[in-house]
């Protein structure tokens, strides 16, 4: 029996069968390449060429002309739903890691995940009509006799946007960072409670030291998803400045005009990976000072 | 929340939910609720709305007359019903076909570069992917496969090989070796052996990405807008073009029944990861 399962394990690492097992990758990999990589190079080439193929920064000078404005509306509007939903996410999931209620805790782990699936497209449905002038939110506020009808704006536009964000992408990111608190060792926890420390302290000290890493892939990752959202900036913005996925889509549909809004493309690259550098030398320089 | 308890700790607990931070925390929930089902109750509403004029604050006149409009058999949304549930199932197919050969293949460590791999099916999760949407429409055009059903099947696919592949390959890391290499010292073939033992192992993760698959081509809106119109109409496009119209009867009913797989899926999560929340709890 022994000998048998030498010779086997002899075969499966036989350089034929390593062959064998690349080509299963191939097909997934072969799609990726095509459908994924090379339009990826391709709007990338065609941001900074002309027709004929010769080096330009034409298409990137008149996308800045054109659309700086809404680059930097399009930044502020991430960065600080990144900020908002950083917040909320670590408060939900320090309450649930640190609650002494376990009641509370148990609703709020099946609250704060509600969002989780629902497609982007319903949240921005949902919110046209919730953050409308005469939507449910501000009925609400006139049915408590805090605003008079006449008081009540709509709120569709750049706070419009930044409340969908928040609320889609919450559910995702406190599921992150609260199954990293989770997989925290608990005798520490526990340790810094029995010498007094208190929970907030705890949280901060203890906890949030521990998780930066994860905070910072959730952050990232939901920085990715915001810049690449079309629905919600084309339902919930309304008129001008707007963000850089519209102009896009708008300069392609009205103008068919390819070479500015890959340029557009290659600046959203530049901000994500902007903002994945910013990040990646935090972490780093923590690591360092440690 | 004082409910009776016949233990002993009655006075204890007593005493804790008289601290300031329980009513703190308590109000932060029904906060986070309000928040949160705020916007879906308005949709909920605008479902069975008939008018609804501005200075009201709930509808004149409630009634079912769109939903009637809706499940017409010849509207719009039961043709881009079933064009979405199409889409979706055959997205599903191609994303198995893919990936469980490859999530096989990178169960293995002796899988050389199997870092470079697992990343490069992260790629497409990990840009911003309107820009590549777009130019994917350039290309399609010029094969013919602009607003065709292969072409948004091949969008939606590759937006979903990120799921099924790392899935796969977790699902196929659980299943235990030893039974395949006595499977295959028992004289059983490759295929046989990979059909008859590995498969069914892996199969409970394969069904997990199977779901995840379904629900993204169902969502997916911003690939479909570029590369399926005019001639494909899922069901968000549908939803998108009726609320542009200011038409939020049929945009809302829409989005509900876009909510119904969504929210299934979330209550069988829920209901799978209540253990492993208690242990996350503490006790």
């Amino acid at each position: 029996m022994c000998w048998l399962l030498e010779v086997n394990m002899r075969q499966t690492t036989s350089p034929n069968l390593l062959k064998h097992r690349l080509w299963l990758i191939v097909p997934a990999a072969l799609m990726v390449g095509i459908f994924f990589l090379y339009p990826l190079g391709f709007s990338l080439y065609s941001a900074i060429t002309l027709d004929d193929g010769g080096f330009t920064l034409s298409h990137l000078n008149k996308a800045f002309d054109l659309y700086s404005k809404d680059i930097l509306f399009t930044i502020i509007i991430v960065l600080v739903s990144v900020a908002i939903l950083a917040v909320l996410s670590i408060t939900i999931a320090a309450l649930i890691t640190l609650s002494p209620f376990r009641s509370l805790t148990k609703t709020l782990g099946f609250l704060y995940r509600l969002p989780l699936f629902i497609p982007f497209i319903v949240t921005a449905q949902m919110m046209r009509t919730f953050l409308a002038k005469n939507g449910l939110m501000n009925n609400a506020f006139v049915a408590s006799g805090l605003l008079t009808p006449m008081d009540t704006v709509s709120f569709l536009g750049w706070s419009g946007i930044i409340i969908t964000f928040v609320w889609k992408q919450l559910a995702f990111s406190t599921l992150l960072i609260s199954g990293a608190m989770a997989a925290l060792d608990e005798s520490q926890i526990r340790a810094a409670r029995n010498l007094g420390a208190s929970r907030l302290s705890i949280l901060f000290q203890i906890i949030l030291p521990q998780i930066t890493s994860t905070l910072g892939v959730a952050m990232v990752l939901s920085i990715v998803t915001m810049m690449s959202v079309l629905s919600v900036p084309l339902m919930i913005g309304t008129g001008s400045p707007t963000m850089m996925t519209a102009d896009m889509a708008f300069r392609i549909n009205s103008y068919g005009d390819y070479h500015v809004a890959n340029a557009l493309g290659l600046v959203s690259y530049c901000i994500c990976a902007g903002l994945a550098w910013f990040y990646l030398r935090q972490n780093l320089k923590e690591k360092g000072a440690n | 929340m004082s409910y009776p308890q016949t233990n002993s700790l009655l006075a204890k607990v007593n005493i804790r939910y008289l601290r300031p931070s329980f009513w703190l925390q308590c109000v932060f929930i029904l906060l986070l609720a309000l928040v949160l089902f705020g916007p879906i109750m308005n949709l909920l509403i605008w479902t069975v709305t008939e008018s609804w004029y501005f200075p009201h604050a709930l509808p004149s006149q409630w009634g079912f007359k769109y939903w009637q409009q809706v499940f017409n058999p010849y509207s719009d949304v039961s043709g881009s019903l079933f064009t979405s549930l199409l889409i979706a199932v055959l997205t599903v197919v191609v994303c198995l076909i893919v990936s469980i050969p490859a999530g096989y293949a990178l169960s293995k460590r002796s899988m050389p570069f199997r870092i470079f791999w697992m990343l490069l099916f992260l790629i497409p999760q990990a840009f911003p992917n309107l820009t590549v949407y777009m130019n994917i429409a350039r290309l399609f055009y010029d094969f013919g496969l602009n607003g065709t059903l292969l072409g948004v099947i091949i969008v939606h696919s590759v937006h979903g090989l990120m799921f099924s592949i790392w899935i796969s390959v977790a699902a196929f890391s659980s299943t235990d070796p030893m039974l395949e290499r006595a499977s295959r010292n028992l004289g059983a073939g490759p295929f046989y052996t990979f059909f008859h033992i590995v498969l069914p192992q892996a199969a409970p993760g394969l069904i997990a990405s199977s779901i995840f698959v379904f629900l993204e081509s169902l969502d997916e809106f911003t690939g479909t807008f570029f590369v399926g119109s005019p001639n494909i109409t899922t069901l968000p496009l549908l939803l998108y073009t009726a609320s542009m119209e200011g038409n939020y009867q049929i945009a809302s009913i829409t989005a509900l029944i876009l909510l119904v797989p969504s929210i299934l899926f979330m209550v069988i999560i829920h209901k799978f990861m209540k253990p492993e929340m208690l242990s996350k709890l503490g006790k």
